[in-house]
């Protein structure tokens, strides 16, 4: 019974771990979607390109890990910002369809280029961390410090948010979009810089993933429609209701694969998102 | 100080403004107005350029506007109080006063500023950490202008100040509009409750379909046969 006890602890423990990185995850393609109403279906292959991007910068190039990691926020910031430039805003005002369409295509266009780029071998930049024995439970240490640095990125986000000019206006952009040249605000800068800051912390999840998970030019599916689930659970476009839908979707995922087998915890994640889609489709915190 | 020379606008193949000509000079009080669907919105609209003039010029201090774009018209010293006030509901009245300011000019004066405009609207102190869309109607009417004097504007330009609000509110805004004029700043009132705006402003416009039908003397204008007849039922 002590033992059931430990192991249910580290099942929980490491679903707390993973809510941190899906919160993450979430906060960026909420972000997105709350300032410019558009979805970013191609959001978790921008992942897909920064991980590559670790790779490449440290284990061909020899880059240190740590200008490996802040070239990858870099590179995937500057991706945000031109997808913008170059596919939302020809699109902004056309139907919400085509916008996901849009995205969409961009989501098979870097695949296949990533395919043909990087071939489909798997590729690890093979930097190995120890797990934590702590009280008779394993906990890893690449997950720990995802978990905390996430949980960092969300903080910074939230304190630029909330304390700063440009902050304020990107709060402001998408409470009433119309009225921001009154306030002296250029709407397309605002949205040019969400996007790349959505595109940062695409690239800070990429630098905590690579640590965990091969790279390889599909492991995009393998984030993608988890962090769609947890932002619609918790109410698209919703920051704080993304942060929690994370964590239930979380421990779902890990405590029913603890009782039963991992696959089986995503079976049960899922099953509730449908039954919450029934029951709230507008998800936890969502307005309507 | 502003100066419309024969504009025209409209939306689509739909006109709502015809050669309109008028000026407001430093220090004055002036209002535009004129019964719904006038075009008085849309005036305003053109002067911040939200609405390109299909025609004519709007000119400040001299300089046309018509290269500005949208988002500079504000560092032109031109603040607006949006029809329907238009605050963010979800940001706090203090958010709402930040973003009236957010021009790098104003950031400067920032606490100077928020000082002003405290001391004008005691209420927005109290306030000013509650959601802004929580406000009672008088309230955001307040936080509106307020938010509108934070870049600290040589021209105030108010669409429809009185719109939506008990007409005690309506005496108490129109109160304070005429401190705010007595403060020194110039200010352009787009307003349908003639009878309210005509005791506070210097001189006015009225608008019908577009057209400037009349100019003179809010007492003048007061005292028109036309206006008493067709807008006060006098």
């Amino acid at each position: 019974m002590q033992i059931f006890d430990v192991f249910l602890l580290e099942a929980v423990i490491n679903g707390i771990l993973l809510g941190g990185i899906l919160a993450l995850l979430a906060l960026g393609l909420n972000l997105i979607f709350g300032v410019i109403d558009v979805v970013w279906i191609c959001y978790a292959e921008l992942i897909m390109i920064g991980m590559y991007s670790v790779y490449y910068a440290h284990n061909v190039f020899h880059w240190p890990l740590a200008l490996a990691f802040l070239g990858c926020v870099l590179l995937v910031a500057a991706l945000g910002a031109l997808l913008h430039v170059l596919v939302i805003r020809p699109v902004l005002g056309a139907e919400p369809i085509n916008q996901l369409l849009v995205t969409g295509g961009v989501l098979f266009f870097l695949q296949a280029m990533a395919t043909l780029a990087f071939g489909v071998e798997f590729k690890n930049v093979g930097v190995s961390l120890p797990a934590l024995q702590v009280a008779g439970m394993y906990i890893s240490f690449a997950r720990l410090i995802a978990f905390g640095v996430a949980l960092g990125g969300m903080v910074a986000v939230y304190l630029f948010l909330k304390r700063t000019y440009i902050g304020t206006a990107i709060r402001a952009i998408s409470q009433d979009r119309g009225i921001m040249p009154l306030m002296g605000v250029n709407p397309n800068r605002i949205f040019v810089l969400t996007s790349a800051i959505g595109g940062a912390l695409a690239g800070l999840a990429a630098c905590l993933l690579v640590l965990q998970y091969d790279i390889h030019p599909a492991i995009g599916l393998s984030f993608g429609p988890i962090t769609f689930m947890v932002c619609v659970l918790g109410g698209l476009g919703n920051m704080v209701g993304g942060f929690i839908a994370a964590f239930i979707f979380a421990q779902f995922i890990s405590v029913g694969g603890y009782f039963l087998a991992l696959e089986w915890g995503y079976v049960l994640a899922f099953l509730f998102f449908i039954g919450m889609m029934f029951w709230r489709p507008q998800g936890i915190l969502g307005g309507k | 100080m502003l100066e419309l020379a024969n504009v025209s606008a409209g939306y689509g193949s739909f006109q709502a403004l015809f050669n309109v000509s008028l000026e407001v000079n430093s220090g004055e009080s002036v209002a535009v107005i004129g019964p719904n669907g006038a075009g008085k919105t849309t005036l305003l609209r053109v002067v911040s350029k939200l609405l390109p003039a299909s025609a004519g010029v709007v000119s400040m201090e001299g300089r046309p506007l018509n290269d500005v774009p949208a988002h500079q018209v504000i560092a032109q010293g031109i603040a607006q109080v949006p029809e329907n006030r238009r605050l963010f509901p979800k940001l706090t009245v203090e958010e709402n006063l930040k973003m009236g300011g957010f021009l790098p000019a104003a950031r400067k004066r920032y606490a100077e500023r928020l000082e002003f405009v405290y001391s004008l609207f005691p209420r927005m102190k109290e306030r000013r950490a509650q959601r802004a869309g929580t406000l009672s109607g008088g309230e955001q009417q307040m936080c509106a202008i307020g938010r509108a004097l934070m870049s600290q504007p040589k021209l105030l330009l108010l669409d429809e100040p009185s719109a939506g609000l008990a007409p005690v509110v309506v005496q108490a805004i129109f109160g304070m509009i005429k401190r705010i004029c007595a403060e020194g700043y110039t200010v352009l009132i787009v307003e349908q409750n003639i009878r309210q705006v005509l005791k506070v402003v210097d001189r006015a416009y009225l608008l019908e379909t577009g057209h400037i039908k009349m100019t003179g003397s809010a007492v003048e204008l007061l005292g028109s046969e036309e206006i008493r007849k067709a807008y006060l039922g006098i």
